[in-house]
């Protein structure tokens, strides 16, 4: 079965894509907007430049199972966790958040420590990338239909 | 009615018929393979453009008319007679991070290793027009560049350089106008006349809508801004290039050679058009206008574009606009090397990589060329990796005899065949963009972006499929890779520059910020205004980027890309 697509309800995975701070550099996040597409998953990407509080208001009106951020600018110790705070702020418990893009590997275990997983960076075949994301969309969606 | 495109189109033959190739395919290649075997793979390019095994003669035509001599047209084997033997290029590297004191101290350490012009990068605050204290901006400040809130910013950043001596290029685009003003501001306290200020802004705003995405307002206000800076510079900084029309990241964004080529030059006609509209004599502006392109790793593709780009140029500026003077029809350009193919794996590879681009970049006949440091993919060089990039080029420039030979791969049937083959590629785009109304029109609808996109997600998998390797990444992989040692930004320089940026707000003078914002916001109004003394007078004020940028937004708006994926 392609990946996204084995699970219990029939609906596929929603994946938020977004880049949550001043930084323009989206050409990786459009091959993976399609690739997941590709893989059978719901795709929405956030647009420019928007807020962290606009990625959470994106994610929780339209009901994602995973928020993939992707940051090229070095601000990610900043920016995703400002976003894993305001989900926590929120009580949003079954929304997974995974990250990517220019990640220096001392930054990874933090991020990791703060519930950011996957941290991928330049060169990850997407097909790792896609079963992370199948992964955690996986574990979030059995939290919402608990 | 033919357009002028269609027109161009008509005289290329890339496709016909070579007879003595066949025969050779069909009596000794082809039983050759048989018996020994072959690799078997797509031959093509980044442009899928198919490559043949051997060119020939019939392969090229037209050669005497369209190669030309170095210094004249139509340009295809350089711009200048003597090209390196007249001078080197400009080894140009990059650079900005961090508080202006760091990047001052970069700058000093370049020029004392025979770095020969000036590059400053910005961090992503700036390159959007927000101050380090805007809250947007925190975790940014100092990363992918120097932070410039105020004049007192690029005060330091230049501290004990004399402008009169360097030639400075800014990567710079929404906000190209008021860090020009800063640098014109710099020229006057230093005592150096605008006629002998000489340096380049990036302020390529269609390239930001199709690649780089770093907008304030809507297109047509940024490209107002931009006319007023042709019109000003023209008629006081003539030696400020005022736009660098720019390819680079159009490639990066994941576009292929051929649309690298096709999108930048389009867009570099449109400007032509913008001077024309704005009143001034083509043959007054067009030589100021120069480019720049990506050097990515097919070194026979690299090669080709940069040739065919200026024959491009040279013919349409002469044929389409009646350029007179043959600088107008002068394509000059800066290369740097391709970011996107450097891998965090195995990084010392990347030297050799750059390697590889930086000979396309020469041999491609470019003026200027920064050279990737080996460590980029894991974040801002460091200075040891700077330098190994600079050595690079020094290498190439006095110890290999490439520069020896002016345009020493014309003639060759293959890069030839190529030349012609990646101009007929652009003239179809063009005529493409033509017939969608212009290429304004053409990234409104989102279909230079889409374009880009596409080719960018089969490159990607092709590298998934194998049908492209890139070493250490899909081939030759190690396991347990060593971290390497990289540049880290301490928060210190976040902190430092809100400081300073506090200070500067508490000891300015206010009703000169308020008036000169005032006047600004005015001009704005006045489509017949030219706003570059307004924004001279404002960043003097020590208003701050912000402060400035803030006035065009409450007048002009935002905008919103159309939807890409």
């Amino acid at each position: 079965m392609e990946a996204g697509k084995n699970l219990s309800s029939s609906r596929p995975i929603k994946v938020l894509l977004a880049k949550p701070a001043i930084d323009g550099h989206d050409r990786g996040i459009f091959v993976l907007a399609r690739a997941l597409r590709d893989a059978g998953m719901d795709v929405i990407y956030a647009g420019l430049l928007p807020t962290p509080e606009q990625v959470v208001d994106i994610a929780i009106s339209e009901d994602v199972d995973v928020i993939g951020l992707s940051l090229l600018n070095g601000a990610h110790m900043t920016a995703f966790k400002k976003v894993v705070d305001l989900l926590k702020e929120r009580g949003v418990e079954d929304i997974a958040v995974v990250g990517g893009g220019i990640i220096p590997d001392d930054d990874k275990p933090k991020l990791e420590a703060i519930g950011v997983t996957g941290n991928y960076g330049p060169g990850t075949p997407l097909s790792t990338i896609i079963e992370h994301i199948r992964k955690r969309g996986e574990e979030a969606r059995k939290k919402k239909e608990m | 009615m033919d357009s002028f495109w269609k027109k161009k189109l008509e005289g290329f033959n890339t496709e016909r018929k070579n007879e003595e190739y066949e025969r050779w395919v069909a009596s000794t290649l082809a039983p050759w393979n048989r018996q020994t075997g072959y690799r078997e793979r797509k031959y093509q390019n980044s442009s899928e453009i198919t490559i043949k095994e051997v060119y020939t003669k019939e392969d090229v035509q037209d050669l005497e008319k369209k190669l030309g001599m170095p210094g004249e047209y139509p340009f295809t084997r350089g711009i200048y007679p003597n090209m390196y033997r007249g001078k080197l290029w400009t080894m140009r590297m990059f650079s900005g991070f961090g508080t202006p004191e760091d990047t001052n101290r970069r700058l000093h350490y370049l020029i004392e290793n025979g770095e020969t012009g000036l590059s400053i990068a910005f961090d992503m605050p700036t390159l959007y027009g927000y101050d380090a204290d805007n809250p947007r901006s925190e975790g940014e400040i100092g990363k992918c560049g120097v932070n410039v809130s105020t004049l007192r910013d690029m005060e330091t950043i230049f501290k004990g350089i004399d402008l009169s001596k360097v030639s400075t290029s800014m990567t710079i685009n929404a906000p190209a106008a008021i860090l020009t003003a800063m640098y014109l501001a710099i020229a006057k306290k230093q005592g150096v006349p605008f006629d002998k200020v000489s340096g380049t802004v990036q302020a390529d705003i269609l390239k930001e809508y199709i690649a780089q995405k770093e907008w304030m307002y809507p297109p047509e206000a940024h490209i107002r801004i931009i006319r007023d800076m042709m019109v000003y510079c023209t008629k006081n900084v003539p030696k400020w290039n005022y736009i660098s029309i720019s390819g680079y990241h159009i490639r990066e964004a994941g576009s292929s050679a051929v649309q690298e080529l096709a999108f930048t030059l389009a867009d570099g006609f449109y400007y032509v058009d913008l001077g024309i509209k704005a009143g001034l004599n083509v043959d007054d502006f067009a030589p100021r206008l120069s480019f720049f392109f990506n050097s990515s790793i097919n070194f026979f593709e690299e090669i080709a574009k940069m040739r065919a780009a200026r024959r491009i140029w040279a013919t349409v500026m002469k044929e389409k606009y009646g350029a007179k003077n043959p600088r107008s029809m002068m394509l000059r350009f800066h290369t740097q090397t391709s970011g996107y193919t450097l891998t965090w794996q195995q990084p010392l590879n990347n030297i050799i990589r750059t390697t590889i681009e930086a000979m396309a970049a020469v041999l491609g006949g470019t003026q200027s060329l920064h050279t990737n440091s080996y460590d980029e993919a894991w974040a801002l060089p460091s200075d040891g990796a700077v330098k190994v990039a600079l050595r690079t080029q020094q290498i190439i420039a006095e110890e290999s005899g490439i520069p020896d030979v002016i345009d020493p791969l014309g003639g060759s049937y293959y890069v030839e065949w190529l030349t012609d083959k990646m101009e007929e590629e652009a003239y179809r785009y063009f005529d493409r963009i033509e017939s969608m109304g212009g290429i304004l029109e053409a990234i409104k609808k989102g279909y230079i972006q889409k374009e880009i996109a596409d080719t960018s997600y089969k490159r990607q998998k092709r590298l998934e499929s194998g049908d492209e390797i890139m070493v250490g990444v899909n081939k030759y992989v190690e396991e347990g890779e060593e971290p390497i040692n990289y540049l880290k930004i301490d928060k210190k320089a976040e902190e430092a520059q809100i400081a300073r940026l506090r200070e500067i707000k508490r000891t300015r003078d206010e009703a000169k910020v308020k008036k000169a914002l005032e006047d600004l916001r005015r001009a704005m109004l006045d489509d017949n205004e030219n706003l570059m003394p307004y924004y001279i007078r404002a960043v003097e004020s020590y208003a701050t980027v912000q402060e400035i940028s803030d006035v065009g937004r409450e007048i002009f708006g935002s905008w919103k890309e159309p939807v890409i994926v």
